[in-house]
Order: C-alpha cells, then sequence, then structure tokens
C-alpha cells in the first residue's frame, strides 16, 4: 500500500521539478521576491487543503471552507470597523471559525447527513452571512505593525512568516494524521467506518473534532488573507474550496477516504503554486490558468486509474480460489453446517 | 449408477465438461475437472472452500474460458463467448444471493429483455403478467407477477431466479449454494422445486456445504479438491465419512474439543435487555470459563442483543454487568476496557477493514497500548501484531499485506487475533466460523475452548446447530425477541433446541 502512495508522490516530485524548471526560464521566476510571492499565494489555500486532508481521509468533505474564510474576514473588518483591538479579534475570529465548523459537524455527524450536501449548503450560507456582515463593503486600513505578518519574509531570507505558519500546520496534520492513534482511525474510517465503531473507535467525536479543526484552520487563513490584501470583504477567497479540494485530490487523496498523505498534498500545493506563478509571469490569461489546472486535477485522477493493472502483484497468498470467489460476492455461508454430528 | 440415472445412463449428458483446466495467475483454480450432468439428474458439487467449486459454476455459466479441456452441450462441443451465449445454449445459474431490478415488477423481472410484445413493440404487460404466473403456479410457488421485488426474500428472488431460467427454456441449471441464506422451510420449498424440475428432464448442478442437504436431493455427488476432482459416485454409495474425507483429504476426528474447563464466577451478567421492536427482557449470565450458546433463528434477535452488550447498538433499558461492574450502555470504548470484547457476525464490515493491513487491522481496537502520548510506536504497533498472528497461525505473507489477500479462515482469525490482543474476561463470538472451511473451523473451535479453559467467559452465537451443540456448555434459545428456553449441555438436542427457536412448546 505504501509503495504506492510512494509512486504517485514521486509523480508529483517529478511534476513539481518540471514546473520549477520551465519556471526558472520564466524572467524573474528564481528572484526570492518572487519566490516569496508564490509561497504567499498559496499559503490560505494550503490552510485550507490542511484542513481538508483529515477530513477526507474520513471519507467526508467540507466544501464551506472558503465561506467560512469569506465569513471571518467580514467579520475581521466588522470588529475593526467597530472598533475593536486587533489582539481581540484574533481569538475572536478563530472562535467564530470553530463555531461555524461546529455546524457542519452537528449537521453531518449528530444529524447524520451527507456532508457533501451539509457542505454545499452552508457554503452558500456562510457566505451570504458574509454579505450580510459587511454587505459589498471593503473594510481597510489594519494595523501596521500585524501586516507584515502576512507580507513579509523573515529578515535575510525569502522566507515569508506567513509560509512558517503554514508549514507548522503542515508539520502538525502530518503528525496527526501518520503518528497519533488518531491518525489511524482517520485511515480506519475511511476504508471501513462500521469495523472502526465496533473496534471501540469514537467515530463521531473525531469527525466532529474534524470539522471544528477545519473551522479553524479557515479563520486562521482568514486573517492571513485579511492582512495579506489589507482588505475584508464578504467575497474574499470566492471559490477557493476548489483550489483546495483540487490540491488535496492532486496530492493523491483519494475523495473516498481512507488513502492520502500530507506529503502528497505538500508537493501537490507546491506544484499547483509554482504553475499559477509560472503562467502568471509568461501573461497567461487567468482563464487559460484555469484550463491549465483543471486538466491538470482530470489527470491526476486518470493516470492512476489507467495504470491500476499493474496491481495485480497482489495475488492471493494461499494457493487458493478462495480469494476468487470471494470477490464475486458468493460468500459461502459456512462449511458442513449442521452435519458433522456422526463424524 | 443408481435408480433414476439407471434410465439416464443411456440418455447422453445435456453438459459435459472434459477434462477442464483452468488457472487464475499463479493460482491453478481447475486441474482436469470431469463432469457430466444427465438430464433429470440432480448433480451435487462438494468441497471446501478454493476447492474450485465455482469456478466450475462460472466455466459452465460462460463467464470463464476452460484454458484446456472442452465443455459439451448436448454432445457438442461449445466455447462460450460469455454468460449470454451459455443462456443461449440453455444453461441457468441461479445465484446465492440473486440479484434482481428492485424497482420492477415479479413478472418484469422475469422477462427481463425477452418480454412478450404487441404491435409497434409496445410490451404485453397482460400477456407478460399472465404467463409469469403460469410459471409460478407450475412451480408450486404462487408469487404475485405485479408486485416490485424489493422486499421480497431470498427464497423468493431464487424462485424468481428460476422462473427467468425456465422461461428462457434453460435446460441446465446449476444452483450455486441457494439455501445459504434460506430458512428450513424455504430450503424445503426450493427443493420441491429443483425436484420438480429434474422430473421435468432438467439438468441440475446443486453446490452446498450442508451435507445434509446433498443427501436429501443429489444424486449424484462430485467431490473437488485444490481444483481437482477427488471422486465421483451415486449419492447413494458415500457415506458422510467418506464424503467428508474426500472434501477434506484426511478424516477430521474430532470436530468439537473436549470442554475442560470449570466455570468459575459470573463474568457477564445482563439484566432485562429491551430494544423496542428487537427484544425484550433479555436476561442471563455467562462465568467464567464456560461457553454459553446462543441459538435461536435468523432475526430471533440474537445478533441485536450481542450487538446491545457490546454497545454498538442502543437499549432502551436493562443493564450489563461486568464482573460486578455496571457497564454504560452505548459505548464500545468502555465495553472494551471493561474487558468485553465481540467477534462480529459480518467479518467483511464489521469485523475487519479488508483494505488496511493485518498489523493495522490487528491493532485497531488498542490503540492505546501501542501508543505514548497518543503517538503510535511502529515497534510495538508491529510486535502485537505479530504476536497475534503468530500464536493463532495466520498464514501471511507480511504483516503490512491488506487482509483482503488473506483467506477466509486467515481473516477471522485476525479478527480473533484482534480482540485476543484486546486480553478480554468477556468474549462474544457471532458467526465465528461462518464461510470458513472446515480446517480453520476446527483451529476455531480448539481456540474457543482453550480460551475458556483459561477463565474466559464465551458467548457464542451460531446459526450452525451442531457447532453451538458441540461447543457449548449451556444453551440459550431465542425465539422472536425473547429468550424462551434455557438448556444444559445434556438437555440440549437438535429437537428441543429448534423447538424453543421455533416457539414450540417446551
Amino acid at each position: 500500500m505504501l509503495d504506492r502512495f510512494l509512486r504517485w508522490e514521486t509523480v508529483l516530485l517529478v511534476l513539481c521539478v518540471g514546473v520549477f524548471a520551465v519556471g526558472s526560464a520564466s524572467d524573474g521566476f528564481g528572484e526570492q521576491s518572487n519566490i516569496a510571492f508564490l509561497l504567499l499565494d498559496y499559503s490560505e489555500v494550503a490552510l485550507l487543503a490542511f484542513a481538508l486532508l483529515p477530513i477526507v481521509l474520513t471519507g467526508e468533505i467540507d466544501l464551506s471552507v472558503a465561506s467560512t474564510l469569506g465569513f471571518c474576514s467580514a467579520l475581521t473588518g466588522t470588529l475593526w470597523d467597530a472598533g475593536i483591538g486587533f489582539e481581540t479579534i484574533v481569538p475572536l475570529v478563530i472562535l467564530a471559525g470553530v463555531a461555524l465548523g461546529s455546524v457542519n459537524a452537528v449537521l453531518v455527524v449528530r444529524f447524520g447527513l451527507p456532508s457533501l450536501a451539509v457542505t454545499i449548503g452552508t457554503l452558500g450560507l456562510y457566505r451570504g452571512l458574509a454579505y450580510v456582515l459587511l454587505g459589498d463593503r471593503a473594510v481597510t486600513g489594519f494595523p501596521e505593525n500585524y501586516r507584515p505578518l502576512a507580507t513579509d519574509s523573515i529578515a535575510g531570507t525569502f522566507v515569508p512568516y506567513a509560509t512558517v505558519l503554514v508549514l507548522f500546520v503542515g508539520a502538525a496534520v502530518a503528525v496527526l494524521v501518520h503518528k497519533t492513534t488518531t491518525g489511524r482511525s482517520l485511515y480506519a474510517i475511511g476504508l471501513g467506518a462500521q469495523t472502526t465503531r465496533f473496534s471501540g473507535i469514537r467515530v463521531d467525536r473525531i469527525k466532529f473534532s474534524l470539522f471544528l479543526l477545519s473551522g479553524g484552520l479557515a479563520a486562521v487563513a482568514s486573517l492571513i488573507y485579511t492582512l495579506r490584501y489589507n482588505s475584508a470583504r464578504a467575497d474574499n477567497a470566492n471559490g477557493m474550496e476548489l483550489v483546495a479540494v483540487a490540491a488535496v485530490l492532486l496530492g493523491g487523496v483519494s475523495i473516498f477516504g481512507g488513502r492520502g498523505t500530507v506529503l502528497g498534498v505538500a508537493t501537490a500545493l507546491l506544484a499547483m503554486a509554482g504553475l499559477r506563478n509560472v503562467l502568471f509571469l509568461d501573461d497567461v490569461s487567468n482563464e487559460i490558468q484555469n484550463v491549465i489546472t483543471g486538466l491538470l486535477l482530470i489527470l491526476s485522477v486518470l493516470v492512476p486509474v489507467v495504470f491500476k493493472p499493474r496491481r495485480t502483484k497482489d495475488a492471493p497468498l494461499e494457493p487458493s480460489v478462495a480469494d476468487a470467489e470471494r470477490r464475486t460476492g458468493a460468500d459461502p455461508g459456512g462449511e458442513l453446517r449442521r452435519d458433522h454430528q456422526g463424524v | 449408477m443408481q435408480a433414476v440415472s439407471a434410465l439416464t445412463a443411456k440418455v447422453p449428458p445435456l453438459l459435459e465438461l472434459r477434462d477442464v483446466h483452468k488457472s487464475f495467475a499463479a493460482v491453478h483454480a481447475l486441474r482436469g475437472v470431469s463432469l457430466a450432468l444427465h438430464p433429470g439428474e440432480v448433480h451435487g458439487l462438494a468441497g471446501e472452500n478454493g476447492a474450485g467449486k465455482s469456478t466450475v459454476v462460472r466455466v459452465i455459466g460462460g463467464e470463464h474460458r476452460p484454458d484446456s479441456g472442452v465443455v459439451l452441450v448436448d454432445d457438442a462441443p461449445v466455447g462460450f463467448s460469455g454468460p449470454r451465449d451459455a443462456q443461449r445454449h440453455g444453461i441457468a445459474v441461479i445465484h446465492q444471493e440473486p440479484t434482481q431490478f428492485p424497482d420492477l415488477t415479479v413478472a418484469e423481472n422475469v422477462f427481463m429483455g425477452r418480454q412478450p410484445v404487441r404491435s409497434f413493440r409496445r410490451i404485453d404487460r397482460a400477456s407478460m403478467n399472465a404467463k409469469a404466473a403460469e410459471l409460478f403456479e407450475s412451480l408450486g410457488v404462487p408469487i404475485d407477477p405485479w408486485r416490485v421485488t424489493r422486499g421480497l426474500s431470498i427464497a423468493d428472488q431464487q424462485i424468481i431466479e428460476i422462473g427467468k431460467a425456465l422461461s428462457a427454456e434453460a435446460r441446465i441449471i446449476v444452483m450455486d449454494e441457494p439455501t445459504a441464506a434460506l430458512s428450513t422451510v424455504e430450503t424445503e420449498r426450493l427443493f420441491r422445486v429443483a425436484k420438480r424440475l429434474a422430473e421435468n428432464g432438467a439438468a441440475l448442478l446443486f453446490i452446498s456445504h450442508r451435507l445434509e442437504e446433498m443427501y436429501e436431493i443429489c444424486h449424484r455427488v462430485t467431490v473437488l479438491r485444490d481444483g481437482a476432482l477427488v471422486t465421483s459416485s451415486p449419492m447413494a454409495d458415500i457415506d458422510r465419512d467418506t464424503l467428508v474425507r474426500s472434501m477434506v483429504g484426511r478424516s477430521v476426528e474430532q470436530l468439537y474439543p473436549e470442554q475442560t474447563g470449570e466455570a468459575g464466577a459470573e463474568a457477564l451478567v445482563v439484566a432485562g435487555l429491551t430494544r423496542a421492536g428487537v427484544f425484550a427482557d433479555v436476561s442471563f449470565s455467562v462465568r467464567r470459563g464456560e461457553i454459553v450458546g446462543l441459538a435461536g433463528l435468523v432475526g430471533s434477535g440474537r445478533s441485536e442483543v450481542a450487538r446491545a452488550i457490546f454497545g454498538v447498538d442502543p437499549l432502551d433499558a436493562g443493564q450489563v454487568l461486568v464482573d460486578g461492574e455496571r457497564l454504560p450502555l452505548g459505548d464500545p470504548r468502555a465495553a472494551i476496557r471493561a474487558g468485553v470484547a465481540m467477534v462480529p457476525e459480518d467479518r467483511r464490515e464489521q469485523g475487519l477493514i479488508l483494505d488496511l493491513s493485518i498489523e493495522r487491522n490487528a491493532t485497531l481496537p488498542r490503540l492505546g497500548a501501542v501508543s505514548r502520548w497518543g503517538l503510535v510506536s511502529r515497534a510495538k504497533e508491529r510486535s502485537l501484531a505479530a504476536k497475534w498472528a503468530d500464536r493463532l497461525g495466520v498464514k501471511r505473507r507480511r504483516l503490512t499485506d491488506p487482509v483482503a489477500t488473506l483467506s477466509g479462515g486467515n481473516q477471522q482469525k485476525v479478527v480473533l487475533g484482534k480482540w485476543l490482543a484486546t486480553e478480554p474476561g468477556v468474549l462474544i463470538v457471532d458467526e465465528p466460523t461462518r464461510g470458513i472451511d472446515i480446517g480453520a473451523k476446527v483451529e476455531v473451535h480448539a481456540l474457543l475452548a482453550e480460551l475458556a479453559a483459561s477463565g474466559i467467559a464465551v458467548l457464542m452465537i451460531s446459526s450452525e446447530l451442531p457447532e453451538v451443540l458441540g461447543m457449548a456448555d449451556r444453551v440459550l434459545v431465542m425465539h422472536e425477541g425473547r429468550l424462551t428456553e434455557e438448556l444444559s449441555k445434556e438437555d440440549a438436542t437438535e429437537e428441543s433446541v429448534l423447538q424453543a427457536a421455533t416457539g414450540g412448546a417446551s
């Protein structure tokens, strides 16, 4: 199983290197300011993708992440407008994000509704609430002592502060997913929720917390977004959920749950950020950029399907036909039922 | 040949396999199987899981082409291009669990693709329904052709499949474990239909794990082992011992181990368990060192009681005590902590995660034991899994292989290992040997006896009466959601248990 992931991540890495190689031909690609811009440009997407990954591993989805970001941004603007200090706004906004996540969580976990439907609903709902707060106004003038955190690089390097945060979140998610007992449970839920429940794992509780985490991370992303553009608007990050989902899928995470790695998602993010940057530098229009990203995504799900037959090396272990019989669903109802008394 | 086939001996077989070989990658599924199906004869096909029975079915049904050897229909060699081609040659396969269009009517399912038509190719519903009704009449099973198939029992669906086969004028009918999911009454009805088909000149191939049924309905039996033909004989000329020996390849000395354990203190006590509409007022106890059988028909509430005790199903009333401590209801985690383990009924959906590796499956209920501060230790994970895989003799290549690559018996051992790793004091096993072959079955039985002897309280649910009678120190019987009888080992006989299970006066 692991080899297969590694293979996909190798493909991604090659893609990534390819993008950057092509990029280096473009004017100004290699400059520190451009690399910093490239990284910053994808910091919110990366945070949303890292929030999505554990959810998708369990076989659920959260499409409301970008709308949560939008709402949190609008809330930041409203509070700032009302003269509240930024130190107070940060925890309030994160709390608001978690609260929005908890609405998803309650609907999906407590009421057992399909997360796809629920979060498409809240995608509209949260964006709508953002407009209720701010209308089509933009709030600007965020404090100069905070803005550099979202725009500047660490002195003497090309690494933006925001990227450090993204890396930290990525690492934390990697530990959660790959090293902890909860991580083990995530994969188990995605591949067999019922068995997981029968194994004494609190499936509902885990899913619930993932939606809270997702809301919280979207709120953090909203703070970066708002400070980076020095603009709080209701339509901030409109449609970004699709970019984040694309990164997750391109990263080799199965939409059905149970398969995928943080490394894969991280590599996919880097490749997508690089690609976008290259296309931007080469003056490729936004529309064509979308076309290319779209094709890449389709390719990413197509390639593993096309090359699947190679997997037959996983032949049944015992020299029996039991496996072949089992695959057809002809479950033998038990051997020699009630026959053996005389044996 | 025996009585019936005395006549048919001169009649050429409707279908014949001659020296058929078939391999899948490295697995040699069939090695020179020959088989002749005569009109008017019910031919039994016996063998353990993996012996190649299903491959034979698929070769006959046109799903697989033999690598070598020939298939003859009416003495003429045929090479089926696919299932449809086989159907055209008069072959029909009735599966254990038929697949039908649930939202179409019975008649529509029967005549799917062959609907009688009026002018302009409009479907002639009236004649279709009349024909279907006639068909079921001739089978002696009245099924309303107008109703949709959704909600029909598996038994009825099989009859519909048979009707479909007859309407397509099938003469060679293969029944692949048709009785596995049927009740006794339904099985008898199916047998009446099968006998009628044979009397009308059809050739039947009947596959079942239940030897009793073979003796009841088959004229002839062919035994496969490891893909090869072991023996083919008139049913009357082969006794059970010989039949079992030829299936297993050795004699099964003793299927059920001697119980040695002495019953100790009560480890599991349940009182007044009630779940509205499912079961009511169920009370019993299981002592340390004791195996208690919980018997009852499918649907009597046995499994539901077990699941409720373990906490994966809700309870409306009642309490569960483990070693005298009251268990919070509806919390499997708490149950596991208290030392309860459950090997569930459905291995693939509840017992295992097929795509996950052996080690990850094995440690799932014990993640706490292989981790520190929530971080999983790979070494501990591996050693815990290896310990139980070795102890139970799970045949595997690597612990990192998905459990899906294991045979049914080995999968069941992984489930057992996964739960034994939690060091339970109470072990609930629901159909512990369903769908595993006889060798693995003996091992599972020995293991359960050994566990009981070591002081574990075992509650065993099984649909196989001999298993319950052979293993249990006490038998509890459920009927329609109520515990109706408790029998000691001495009093528990097939008759007494069945009587209680069907609600007969005791």
